[in-house]
C-alpha cells in the first residue's frame, strides 16, 4: 500500500518516478532521458476520430489520440480551445450538458464509453475527477474520503478506516490532519482541500485520474505539493491534466498535447515537443506568440 | 445657494433622510402595536387599587361603590344631557369612569360607567376582599365570617386566616374532583365510546354472535362498575367540598353565602406590598397560561388556545415541509426546464396571493365532506351517522395551512437549490455517485438552511391565519385537548382551540364586552410571542445549519 514516496524529488523527476515505480509492475518501461516513444507504451485510452457539440456548434472536431497507461499526459492551449472538454469526455461528464452531443469513439479499457451497456457511475468511479476549484463536501475531512465508499456500499467502519488513512496519506494529507479528521474539511487551506479532493478521488481506486487545472485557484507552494503529488501518483494512475501553465506541463508531463479551436495540433512526448515542435502554431503557443 | 442645493441633492443625501425616514416609520409603529398590545394587555393581571365611596345617582338618593377604576374618559355635557342625564355645571366637558363593581349575581351589572364628581368620600381600605369565582365573575366586598357545615367557625379577624386554610383544602378537592371528571371517567367515557362502536361494527359485519356479546356485555359491565366507583367519589368529593362556605358583605349591604368550591383565589388589594402584588401578578399571569378558560372564554386562562396553536403549526410544519421539498426538487433538478415548468412556477408563485379564506373553502369541501367523508364510509362505518373525520377538525385544519404555505416553502427551496454550486454536484458524481445519491447526500443537506427559511415564513404565516380555520376546526371551547392520555394520544380527528380565534370570539361574540377587552390584548400579546418563539426555534436551527455549510456562500 505505501509504494508512495512523498518526498520524491521535483524539477525534472523522471528518474525519480521511475525509481518509485513497483518492481512488480512488468508494464513499466524504462526509458533514458527524453526519448520516450509512444509506440512503447501501454494504451489506457484510446480517442477514435471524436466530435463534440453544444447545439449547433462544434467544439471538438475530430480528435485522434492514445493515452498511454501510468503516465502524465498533459493537455496544453489556449482559452476555448476544448482541452478541458475533451478531458470531461473521458468520464462523461459532458453529459450533464443537455445541449451537449459526441460521435466518435472514446475507447476504454477495450471498450467505447459511450455504449448504451457502459454504466456510466462504474465508469466514473474508474476515471476520477478532479477539479479547477476545490470542492469538497461540507461533511468531515474523514467523510468526504469516505463519501465515494459508502456510495460503493462499503459500510464497514474497519475498511473505511483502513481506506480513509491510505488515501489521505496518497495525497500527502495524512501528516496535516490526522489529528482533526471529524473537523469541517471547508476549514482546510485551499491547497489541502486540492489534495482531500484528490484523496477523495484515489479513494475509490480509479485507473485514471483527470485533473482540470488542478492548481490555478492555488498559491505557487501549494502548487508545488499538488506537482510533487502528481510525480507519485503516476507509478499507480494514469494521469491526464489540463493546464494552462506551460512551465507546470513541462515540468509534470510525460506526454504533452497541443490543442487549438477544438483540434488536436500536435501531441508528443513532452521534451521533444517544448524543445523540438514540429508543428508552427505549437511553436507559437510555446513561445509566448499567443494565447 | 442654488448650486449648494444641487450638490446636495446630487450627493443623495435626500435620498439617504428619506430611506432613513421610511425605516423610522417602520419601526415606530411595529413597536408602538407591541407596546398598546403588551401594556393594554399585561396590565389587566396587576392587582388594582379598590376604591369605596358614595355616589349620587341621578334622583339624588346615594348608594355604596366599592370597585376597580378600569377606565376613565371625558365626555361633552350636551352628550350626557341629550341621553337624560341632569347635570348641574358650566364646564363643557366632564370625566367618566368605568367601575369594574363585580357581584353580577348581587346587583346584576359588573361594570358601570360613573360621573366622576359624584362619587364622594373615597377610600381605599384595607379590608376589602376580592374573590376569584368560578361563576358570576368577582366578587367585591368585605369578609365576615368563615363556615363548616352550617357552623361559624371564625369570625372578624380571625376570618382571614381561615378561609385561607378552608380554600387550601377546597382547592385541593377540587383538583382530585377535576382529575376524576377529566382525566378518569373521561377515559371510562372514551373505553366506553370504543365499546359501542366496536359492537356496532361487529354486528354490521354479521360476527355478533353469542360468545361475542358476552364478552362486550361483560367488558361493559367492569367499565360501568368502573365509572360506578369513580362517580362515588366524586359525589364524596363534592360533598367533602360543600361543607365550607364564606359570608361576605356586598357593597348594597346584602349579605351573600359563597361556596369555597367556587372560589378559585382571593386577595385583600388595598393592603398587598409592592412584593406581593409582583407575586400575585406573577401568579395571575400564570393561571392565564395554564388554566382553562371560563364564563364563556372572558375568564380564566387560555391554555387549549395555545396548546392548538402550537399543534396545529406544529402539525402544518411536518406536512408542509416534505410535500414543498419534495415539489421543488422535482422542479429544480428533474424537470426540463422549459414554458411548462414556468408556467408551473408562476402557478405555485401566484398561489402565494389566494386569499386564505378560499383555501378554508376549499378545505372545507375537498378534505373535510370529500375526502374526511369518504374516510367515515371506508373506516368508520359503525359511527355513523355521527362523523368522525367527515367533520372539521386538527388534521384538516393542518393539510389546509399547510397547503396555504405550500408556496412559500417551494419558492424558498427553489431557491436554495439553485444556489448549491454547480462545482460540488461535480464533484460527487465524478465520484461514482447517481444523481439521486447526489441530491440526497450532498444537494439537500446544502438546502437545508434555505428550507428552514421557508418553514420559517410558514409558521410565520400559519400561526396567524384564523379565516380558514373558523371553517376546518377550530372552535369556541374544546372539552378536550388534542392530545391526552387515551390511546392513540394524538386525536386529529378532534377540533380544537386557537389564539387568533379566541381574540375575535373574546373580542366580537363575548356576551360581557368590558370584561373581555383586556383579555383581547393579553391574548393578542400571547400569539405575537407564541408566533416569535416558533419563529426563534426555526430561526435558530436555520442560523446552526448556516454555520455548518457557511463556507459556501463565497
Amino acid at each position: 500500500m505505501n509504494e508512495f514516496n512523498t518526498t520524491a524529488a521535483k524539477g525534472d523527476s523522471m528518474t525519480a518516478a521511475e525509481s518509485n515505480r513497483t518492481p512488480s509492475s512488468p508494464r513499466s518501461v524504462t526509458l533514458g532521458g527524453n526519448t520516450r516513444s509512444m509506440e512503447q507504451e501501454d494504451i489506457c485510452i484510446e480517442v477514435r476520430d471524436f466530435k463534440l457539440f453544444y447545439g449547433e456548434k462544434r467544439a471538438l472536431h475530430g480528435i485522434n489520440m492514445k493515452i498511454p497507461k501510468k503516465r502524465v499526459t498533459a493537455f496544453i492551449g489556449p482559452s476555448g480551445c476544448g482541452k478541458s472538454t475533451l478531458l470531461r469526455s473521458f468520464n462523461r461528464m459532458n453529459d450533464l450538458v443537455d445541449i451537449c452531443r459526441v460521435e466518435g469513439q472514446i475507447l476504454f479499457e477495450g471498450g467505447n464509453i459511450f455504449e448504451r451497456s457502459v454504466d456510466i457511475t462504474d465508469l466514473r468511479r474508474k476515471v476520477g475527477m478532479v477539479f479547477q476549484k476545490p470542492n469538497p463536501f461540507p461533511k468531515t475531512i474523514y467523510e468526504n474520503v469516505a463519501y465515494g465508499l459508502r456510495i460503493q456500499g462499503i459500510n464497514k467502519k474497519r475498511v473505511i478506516d483502513e481506506r480513509v488513512e491510505w488515501a489521505l496519506k496518497g495525497a500527502a494529507l495524512w501528516e496535516e490532519v490526522k489529528d482533526r479528521l471529524n473537523d469541517n474539511a471547508l476549514g482546510l487551506s485551499g491547497g489541502q482541500q486540492q489534495r482531500l479532493v484528490i484523496a477523495r478521488t484515489i479513494a475509490v481506486e480509479p485507473e485514471v485520474l483527470l485533473l482540470d487545472e488542478p492548481c490555478s485557484a492555488l498559491d505557487p507552494i501549494s502548487t508545488l505539493k499538488i506537482e510533487e503529488l502528481i510525480n507519485d501518483l503516476k507509478a499507480r494512475y494514469t494521469i491526464v491534466i489540463v493546464t494552462h501553465n506551460m512551465q507546470q506541463a513541462a515540468r509534470v508531463s510525460d506526454y504533452t498535447a497541443f490543442m487549438y479551436l477544438g483540434d488536436l495540433i500536435e501531441y508528443k512526448d513532452t521534451d521533444t515537443l517544448f524543445t523540438n515542435p514540429s508543428e508552427k502554431k505549437t511553436e507559437d503557443y510555446i513561445t509566448g506568440r499567443y494565447g | 445657494m442654488n448650486n449648494s442645493l444641487r450638490v446636495w441633492f446630487r450627493k443623495g443625501d435626500p435620498w439617504v433622510w428619506l430611506n432613513a425616514g421610511a425605516l423610522s416609520i417602520s419601526i415606530v409603529m411595529v413597536l408602538g402595536i407591541l407596546f398598546l398590545v403588551a401594556a393594554r394587555g399585561l396590565s389587566h393581571f396587576w392587582p388594582h387599587a379598590v376604591v369605596e365611596g358614595i355616589y349620587t345617582q341621578e334622583d339624588g338618593s346615594q348608594i355604596n361603590i366599592i370597585g376597580e377604576v378600569t377606565d376613565e374618559e371625558w365626555v361633552p355635557v350636551s352628550r350626557l344631557r341629550e341621553s337624560g342625564v341632569q347635570i348641574d355645571t358650566d364646564e363643557p366637558v366632564v370625566k367618566r369612569i368605568l367601575v369594574k363593581t363585580g357581584n353580577r349575581d348581587v346587583t346584576g351589572l359588573d361594570f358601570r360607567w360613573l360621573i366622576a364628581e359624584r362619587l364622594q368620600q373615597r377610600s381605599t381600605p384595607d379590608d376589602i376582599i376580592v374573590i376569584e369565582r368560578r361563576e358570576w365573575g368577582n366578587f367585591y366586598g368585605r369578609l365576615l365570617s368563615v363556615k363548616e357545615a352550617g357552623q361559624v367557625v371564625a369570625q372578624g379577624a380571625e376570618a382571614k386566616a381561615a378561609f385561607e386554610e378552608s380554600l387550601r383544602r377546597a382547592l385541593d378537592l377540587h383538583a382530585d374532583i377535576r382529575y376524576i371528571e377529566r382525566g378518569a371517567i373521561g377515559s371510562v367515557n372514551y373505553e366506553m365510546e370504543r365499546l359501542r362502536l366496536r359492537e356496532k361494527s361487529l354486528e354490521r359485519e354479521g360476527q355478533l354472535d353469542a360468545n361475542m356479546q358476552r364478552e362486550i356485555a361483560e367488558e361493559r359491565a367492569g367499565l360501568d362498575a368502573e365509572y360506578q366507583a369513580l362517580y362515588q367519589e366524586l359525589r364524596q368529593l363534592h360533598e367533602q367540598v360543600a361543607r365550607d362556605t364564606i359570608i361576605a358583605v356586598a357593597m348594597n349591604g346584602v349579605e351573600k353565602e359563597i361556596k369555597l368550591a367556587d372560589v378559585v383565589q382571593f386577595h385583600f388589594p388595598n393592603e398587598l406590598s409592592l412584593l406581593q402584588k409582583i407575586a400575585f401578578y406573577v401568579h395571575q399571569f400564570w393561571l392565564f397560561l395554564s388554566s382553562d378558560p371560563r364564563e364563556a372564554n372572558t375568564e380564566g386562562g387560555v391554555f387549549p388556545a395555545i396548546f392548538g396553536t402550537v399543534l396545529m403549526v406544529l402539525l402544518m410544519s411536518i406536512i408542509v415541509t416534505p410535500f414543498g421539498v419534495i415539489a421543488a426538487l422535482y422542479l429544480r433538478e428533474y424537470a426540463k426546464q422549459n414554458a411548462t415548468t414556468r408556467v408551473i412556477r408562476i402557478a405555485v408563485n401566484n398561489l402565494a396571493g389566494v386569499p386564505s379564506i378560499v383555501y378554508g373553502v376549499f378545505g372545507l369541501g375537498f378534505f373535510v365532506y370529500f375526502l374526511g367523508g369518504n374516510i367515515d364510509d371506508l373506516f368508520y362505518p359503525e359511527a355513523a351517522p355521527a362523523p368522525v373525520f367527515g367533520t372539521p377538525g386538527l388534521l384538516w385544519a393542518s393539510i389546509t395551512l399547510a397547503i396555504l404555505t405550500l408556496p412559500v416553502v417551494i419558492v424558498a427551496t427553489e431557491e436554495g437549490l439553485a444556489r448549491i454550486p454547480k462545482s460540488v454536484r461535480e464533484g460527487s458524481l465524478a465520484l461514482g455517485a447517481t444523481k439521486f445519491e447526489t441530491i440526497w447526500k450532498v444537494v439537500l443537506p446544502m438546502s437545508s438552511p434555505a428550507m428552514m427559511t421557508g418553514l420559517i415564513l410558514a409558521i410565520a404565516r400559519a400561526a396567524g391565519e384564523v379565516a380558514p380555520l373558523m371553517l376546518v376546526g377550530v372552535v369556541k371551547l374544546a372539552p378536550t385537548l388534542p392530545l391526552d392520555g387515551n390511546f392513540p394520544f394524538l386525536h386529529l380527528e378532534r377540533k380544537f382551540m386557537h389564539l387568533g380565534f379566541h381574540i375575535y370570539d373574546v373580542g366580537f361574540q363575548s356576551p360581557n364586552v368590558e370584561a373581555a377587552r383586556p383579555l383581547v390584548y393579553a391574548t393578542s400579546f400571547l400569539l405575537v410571542a407564541v408566533i416569535v418563539v416558533l419563529n426563534l426555534t426555526a430561526i435558530t436551527i436555520r442560523n446552526r445549519l448556516r454555520e455548518k455549510y457557511r463556507a459556501l456562500e463565497n
